[in-house]
């Protein structure tokens, strides 16, 4: 018996070679995301809008319209109402009331008696109450997570490597983080605090990624001084390609496992962590590598540097005599 | 490299079996852990509100109100100050403008008048900062303007106190380990575990509970206090549960009644030693039994024997719940509410009194429910695709390198305990995206290992010894390895620096995850590894 090997041994595919395709494609995906944003708007969860949210399970199935009419006569705004797991779940959405801070509260409290009294026998099984304040407030912090993330983490690569490749992370990241919101406005997921945590996590693996392929990119450079950019982006993207095909691969496992038969709670959080390692390993052969030609790494980017005391050495062994 | 010394296998060996017997704990059933005996340490993992069930309010104080409480107690200590012998004539004393301003009637006295005000304003903050700024303008006239340091510092006591008097009175609700926390400069964050719904609660916190015994003025006119206008030295308090037909009590079709008492607080809450609720012993009504400190006591002998037979008023929260006739003097420092309570609501004023008034308002900014059914599915759900998604790992990991792909799994086993170990060892709290961070370092820590792996294949390709492709693949994968593991902390520290509950619950776990899993993907397989090399194995299936 032979181990499975996913990638044959000595692949050589040209990948750069419809790199211009790939640009292309990635700008007009990441117009396109924007585009939707703008027109179709993010699905805010209460942690963003504010608002109330009550999980309730109900004994029987009960109309969506029966509910909404119910619900609504309490004149306390348009409500949303979703189904989440079985029939039976439904998840009761509505906007920030006008007032202050405790009208929020106060809102939650009527939601919870009012239900109570509707359909007795249903179940509340959660409810989420937060302020206009509150929620400004997490999605300014989210908002500014994530950008200083992604500042960290170009920072840390420029020392580690050059500023070219710092450049080339951040733009595979921004366009990691683009397609993620193009996603969640075209599916109406919602987008709540767990899924800012599940784009940082999204831009920690896609810089994995990233890195991987960097590190070789680096290591190559150092070998082959001789070649030109584009084979030695190739053949470094290459030669990482099985550990990147295995990694994704566990990756999508696990967490195909978690959308499948996990909480129906983080399904959105789950789904977008999904869709991130699809688009982070795609990024960081597409995105990474051309920024790479164009910002013009040279094939000496790191020679002198890391090389240079042992040189200087060998000079001066050669003078002394 | 592939050499270990003796001690650097033992280290390992012992970090792994430590970390993993504190696993251990969390992971037996709950009825056994309490069976053990008391001297058994069991650190264990917390279950966050969104796995256990309970609730979670976010409370935020009014700080405007603390800033005009104090210009309004700066007015009133000028005043009595000012009447104290030698006495000082002042007059035009107001507040206006976040200030306070009187005139000093005789040009002479304003040094006096400064020499008292001095004993009043204390350091505050570090840069030596006053609390109040005194100035005098127009030779006779003072204005005290609090300083931005004086009210930090009162806010920053109030909160401390208010943060107290929560915990005290969420105590008293006898509910199971809550936690309380203050949070920024005017927050508080309540955590319930187990209580699914916080209604009792937030009656309770969103209460002041200002207690003040009063006089009541029988002399007020119920027409003039009907269109809101008090004798001179009282003030206008509703009285909801006011009996009918009372001389002086305003009455309204659908408001409640109004009453006029004088402003001089007899009693406050201060002097309270003990609240109950008890039953009345000949009606068996539910009342409220207060227990007065030593000083309190006397003062309400004192005034009670000066008084007899006018009517008190007992005010919570500047509404009169009460305003019994003083029959006879009250010597023995007990006072009894009565007042259409119920056995409830005449246990939570109890609670609400015994733990002290709030030193500052607090509102419900943030609250949010999770029954405990609700938790419990989401644990058997999460647990059950975390167990899955091991099994699924790992047998692609065993068929994708074989001996390797073992190694790999022992280390993966040995992570995931390590992960629950370490998460008990700081008390860590596991959340729902918590069990998401959990399942995703499953997937992710074989990284490292493949990285190695596919390394030492291609070393092989190259015609490499088995021993020097082991010996290159660590040592070329390790960089790789070492930058993309930096990267995923820096973001999970900026999660736990910005994101708050169930955020900062997956950044925990994913930064545990990242140094349990490079310890065991490196430096514990590389241990297995070299066992098996001593062996001088001819050839490497990977």
């Amino acid at each position: 018996m032979r181990p499975l090997k996913l990638v044959p041994e000595n692949t050589n595919i040209d990948f750069l070679a419809v790199r211009h395709i790939a640009t292309g494609l990635s700008v007009l995906l990441i117009i396109a995301s924007i585009a939707l944003v703008a027109i179709r708007g993010l699905n805010f969860g209460v942690d963003f809008a504010g608002g109330q949210m009550a999980r309730v399970e109900f004994q029987q199935a009960v109309p969506i319209d029966e509910i909404r009419d119910r619900i609504d006569s309490l004149g306390l705004g348009e409500s949303s109402i979703q189904q989440f797991g079985d029939e039976r779940s439904v998840a009761i959405r509505l906007p920030l009331p006008p007032g202050g801070d405790s009208a929020s509260e106060e809102a939650s409290t009527r939601i919870r008696s009012f239900i109570e009294q509707t359909w007795p026998g249903a179940h509340i099984s959660s409810v989420d109450a937060v302020s206009g304040k509150v929620s400004e407030e997490l999605f300014v912090k989210g908002a500014w997570a994530l950008a200083l993330a992604m500042g960290a983490i170009a920072i840390y690569i420029w020392i580690r490597f050059e500023w070219q490749f710092g450049v080339g992370a951040l733009f595979s990241l921004a366009h990691d983080v683009a397609l993620t919101f193009g996603f969640f406005a075209l599916t109406q997921l919602e987008f709540n605090l767990n899924t800012v945590a599940a784009i940082l996590t999204i831009i920690g693996y896609s810089l994995n990624d990233t890195i991987v392929v960097y590190d070789r990119v680096r290591e190559n450079l150092r070998k082959y001084r001789k070649m030109e950019m584009i084979p030695l982006l190739n053949l470094s993207t290459n030669e990482t390609l099985a550990r990147t095909i295995v990694t994704s691969l566990t990756l999508i496992i696990a967490l195909a496992t978690l959308v499948l038969v996990g909480p129906e709670v983080i399904f959105g959080f789950s789904a977008a962590m999904l869709l991130g390692i699809v688009i982070g390993t795609y990024s960081s052969i597409y995105i990474a590598n051309p920024i790479l030609i164009w910002t013009k790494v040279g094939t000496d980017s790191f020679v002198p540097k890391e090389r240079g005391p042992e040189g200087a050495e060998r000079v001066q062994a050669k003078e002394v005599p | 490299m592939l050499d270990f010394p003796r001690w650097k296998v033992w280290s390992v060996i012992a970090v792994i079996l430590v970390t993993v017997l504190l696993a251990v704990p969390s992971l037996l059933p709950g009825s056994v852990r309490a069976s053990l005996p008391a001297w058994v340490p069991t650190p264990t993992v917390n279950l966050g509100l969104d796995l256990a069930g309970g609730s979670y309010l976010l409370l935020e104080a009014d700080t405007a109100d603390v800033a005009t409480q104090r210009l309004e107690g700066m007015q009133e200590t000028v005043r009595t100050e000012m009447r104290r012998s030698p006495r000082i004539d002042i007059g035009d004393i107001s507040v206006r403008d976040g200030r306070v301003s009187f005139m000093v009637r005789d040009a002479s006295q304003v040094d006096a008048v400064r020499e008292r005000l001095n004993q009043f304003t204390t350091g505050a903050g570090f840069s030596g900062q006053r609390d109040w700024n005194i100035e005098v303008v127009d030779s006779t006239r003072f204005v005290l303007t609090p300083t931005e340091e004086g009210l930090e510092q009162a806010i920053e006591t109030a909160m401390g106190d208010a943060t107290e008097v929560v915990r005290r009175r969420i105590d008293e609700l006898g509910t199971r380990e809550p936690t309380i926390v203050r949070q920024g400069r005017d927050r508080i964050v309540v955590q319930v575990p187990g209580l699914g719904d916080p209604t009792q609660l937030k009656e309770l916190l969103g209460r002041t509970a200002l207690l003040e015994f009063k006089l009541v003025d029988t002399t007020a006119d119920p027409a003039q206090l009907a269109q809101g206008i008090a004798p001179v030295g009282s003030e206008i308090l509703p009285y909801p549960d006011a009996p009918g037909g009372l001389p002086y009590v305003a009455y309204f079709p659908d408001q409640p009644p109004r009453v006029a008492v004088q402003r001089t607080t007899m009693i406050s809450g201060d002097q309270l030693v003990d609240a109950r609720m008890e039953f009345e012993q000949t009606t068996n009504a539910p009342g409220v039994v207060l227990r007065l400190d030593g000083g309190g006591g006397r003062r309400f002998a004192r005034v009670t024997t000066e008084n007899t037979g006018r009517p008190f008023a007992i005010i919570v929260d500047d509404e009169v719940i009460s305003a019994p006739n003083i029959n006879e003097p009250i010597t023995g420092g007990v006072a009894r509410i009565d007042g259409g309570f119920t056995s409830e609501s005449a246990t939570q004023l109890a609670i609400a009194l015994r733990s002290g008034k709030l030193p500052i308002e607090l509102a419900v900014v943030d609250q949010s429910t999770v029954s405990p059914e609700l938790g419990q599915d989401s644990i058997n759900k999460g647990v059950f695709a975390a167990v899955l998604a091991t099994v699924l790992v790992i047998a692609f990991m065993l068929v994708t390198y074989f001996r390797f792909g073992v190694y790999a799994t022992i280390a993966l086993i040995v992570n995931i305990l390590m992960i629950v170990g370490v998460m008990a060892l700081f008390n860590a709290t596991l959340t729902l995206p918590g069990i998401a961070g959990f399942v995703l370092t499953i997937g992710a820590a074989v990284d490292a290992n493949v990285l190695i792996n596919e390394r030492i294949r291609e070393e092989q390709r190259r015609g490499r010894t088995v021993v020097h492709s082991i010996e290159f693949g660590y040592k070329e994968a390790s960089r790789a390895i070492f930058d993309a593991n930096i990267t995923n902390v820096i973001a999970a520290a900026i999660m736990f620096i910005f994101g708050s509950g169930p955020i900062r619950g997956f950044a925990v776990v994913l930064t545990i995850g990242i140094v349990t899993s490079v310890f065991t993907a490196v430096t514990f397989t590389r241990l297995m590894v070299a066992e098996w090399l001593k062996k001088r194995p001819k050839q490497l299936v990977i």
